[in-house]
């Protein structure tokens, strides 16, 4: 295979996408840790690094567009291009839940804890595990594997109705912890929300290996 | 050869190839090519210099007939007639399949005689008011006649490149022709003249059956419907443009699509 300029700018742009990746997997990790551990100091972390974050995003579509307008790609130059473009915004909205999560987090820590956080760690870690997976299989472009996180939504959709009963439940039984109860429904809904995301980068991991498109029934 | 770019049961096919094979005397230049070209469409032929992509747009309209040493094998059947038949009348079938090249050619007369000439020896009209109406019609199907209308009289060296080069399209329009193949028609001309030329393409297929080789890949993608590529006188991919150039069937294709070789 001849050395080709455009193979560079493509290496380029994967390498900043993974480190988009990793960061936006650390923001998720650490304001769950933030909430459960009650550690506000990280939390304020995960907020200050969002910025970092959203200048991630911005860097990759200037870099997306270029290699469009200049290089012209075509077949899976094109297809990886545009995967990146999609996911791209859809890794920086997970990370704005991530922030909004530690928002609530320096809220929760500041009152007493009404309950354990047991559902949450099994949220967030159903959630961290589809995120991670399926960035992994963006870089090995595995549609098998994408396929399959795609099906795990569901986990973390079944988690977040057990956890919107209980605390329904818990604002009835106890009217004095529902402020903190709303934050905690909101914290659930974040992690419920990210699970659909992770889903959608599914999709483009399968449209980045076959070209096809399997979102909305394809 | 994967071709998903047969076409389907509403289209009729104008042109069919079947097992074609090519020789410049003892040296096979194609193998065993078969294509279906649908009526109305734009087919873009691409490949490496020396594919044999210009020298199989030829076998068209029996172009290559002028090489002595030239050999085909095969049939290539336009409207379920075969042009290499014996007693084909090679005249007619250029007639009917017009040809118009990467360098504009003009004749060294007027644009208006440029036009004329074809309708004159082929005797397609009936009076010189009908003459007229065709060298108008046709330089007004070639987007030309607009720009040439109050100089019809001068020479055709006079013109740009461009508009020589849709004057050669014109030329090819006025005998009526159904097929048109166009061998690189805007290698020549700068980007506003190839984006003129591409306008027209798109434009005549309504009325025609166009094929064009090109170098310009972004050029098949922007005015074909279907992309055939070929390598070492072999048809590597025949497919739907669009499928061609975002996820091509073969490793081949995507290679030459993508730069890594060629």
């Amino acid at each position: 295979m001849e050395h080709r300029i455009i193979d560079q700018q493509l290496d380029v742009l994967r390498d900043k996408i993974l480190l988009l990746g990793g960061a936006t997997e650390a923001a998720v990790h650490r304001a769950m840790q933030a909430l459960t551990e009650r550690d506000s100091e990280l939390a304020k972390r995960v907020l200050e690094e969002d910025k970092v974050i959203n200048q991630m995003e911005l860097e990759i579509d200037r870099m997306s567009i270029e290699i469009l307008a200049l290089q012209q790609p075509a077949a899976h130059d094109l297809r990886f291009v545009i995967s990146v473009a999609k996911i791209t915004p859809i890794l920086e909205r997970i990370a704005d839940h991530a922030s909004n999560i530690a928002e609530a987090a320096i809220i929760l820590n500041n009152e007493p804890q009404i309950k354990n956080y047991v559902d949450f760690p099994i949220m967030a870690q159903t959630a961290a595990d589809m995120l991670r997976t399926a960035l992994d299989a963006f870089t090995n472009e595995d549609a098998q594997i994408s396929r399959e996180v795609i099906k795990r939504d569901k986990e973390i959709d079944a988690s977040y109705h057990r956890v919107f009963n209980e605390l329904l439940e818990l604002m009835i039984e106890n009217p004095s912890a529902t402020t903190v109860a709303a934050h905690l429904l909101f914290v659930a809904k974040h992690l419920e929300r990210i699970g659909d995301y992770v889903k959608d980068i599914c999709e483009l991991n399968v449209y980045l290996r076959e070209a096809a498109f399997i979102k909305h029934g394809g | 050869m994967r071709s998903a770019g047969k076409p389907g049961k509403q289209m009729t096919s104008k042109i069919t190839i079947s097992n074609l094979d090519f020789y410049y005397g003892k040296e096979q230049a194609l193998y065993n090519i078969s294509l279906e070209i649908p009526e109305r469409e734009v087919v873009a032929f691409i490949g490496p210099s020396g594919c044999g992509k210009s020298t199989f747009l030829r076998t068209l309209n029996r172009m290559n007939d002028t090489i002595p040493i030239a050999s085909v094998k095969g049939t290539v059947m336009i409207d379920d007639k075969d042009i290499y038949a014996p007693g084909t009348d090679v005249v007619a079938l250029r007639r009917k399949v017009g040809m118009v090249f990467q360098k504009s050619n003009p004749f060294p007369k007027s644009i208006f005689e440029n036009v004329a000439y074809g309708i004159r020896i082929n005797g397609i009209h009936s009076s010189k008011a009908d003459l007229n109406e065709r060298v108008e019609k046709a330089l007004q199907d070639s987007a030309l006649w607009d720009e040439v209308k109050d100089r019809l009289k001068m020479s055709a060296f006079g013109l740009s490149g461009g508009q020589q080069q849709r004057l050669c399209i014109a030329r090819a329009l006025a005998v009526q022709p159904e097929v048109i193949l166009m061998d690189e028609p805007a290698s020549a001309l700068d980007p506003i003249a190839t984006q003129k030329i591409e306008e027209l393409i798109v434009e005549l297929k309504k009325q025609y059956t166009i094929v064009i080789v090109t170098h310009n890949m972004q050029q098949a993608a922007r005015v074909s419907d279907r992309t055939a590529f070929f390598m070492l006188g072999k048809l590597v991919e025949y497919n739907k443009t669009q499928k061609m150039f975002t996820n091509p069937e073969e490793r081949l294709t995507e290679d030459y699509i993508t730069g890594r070789f060629g």
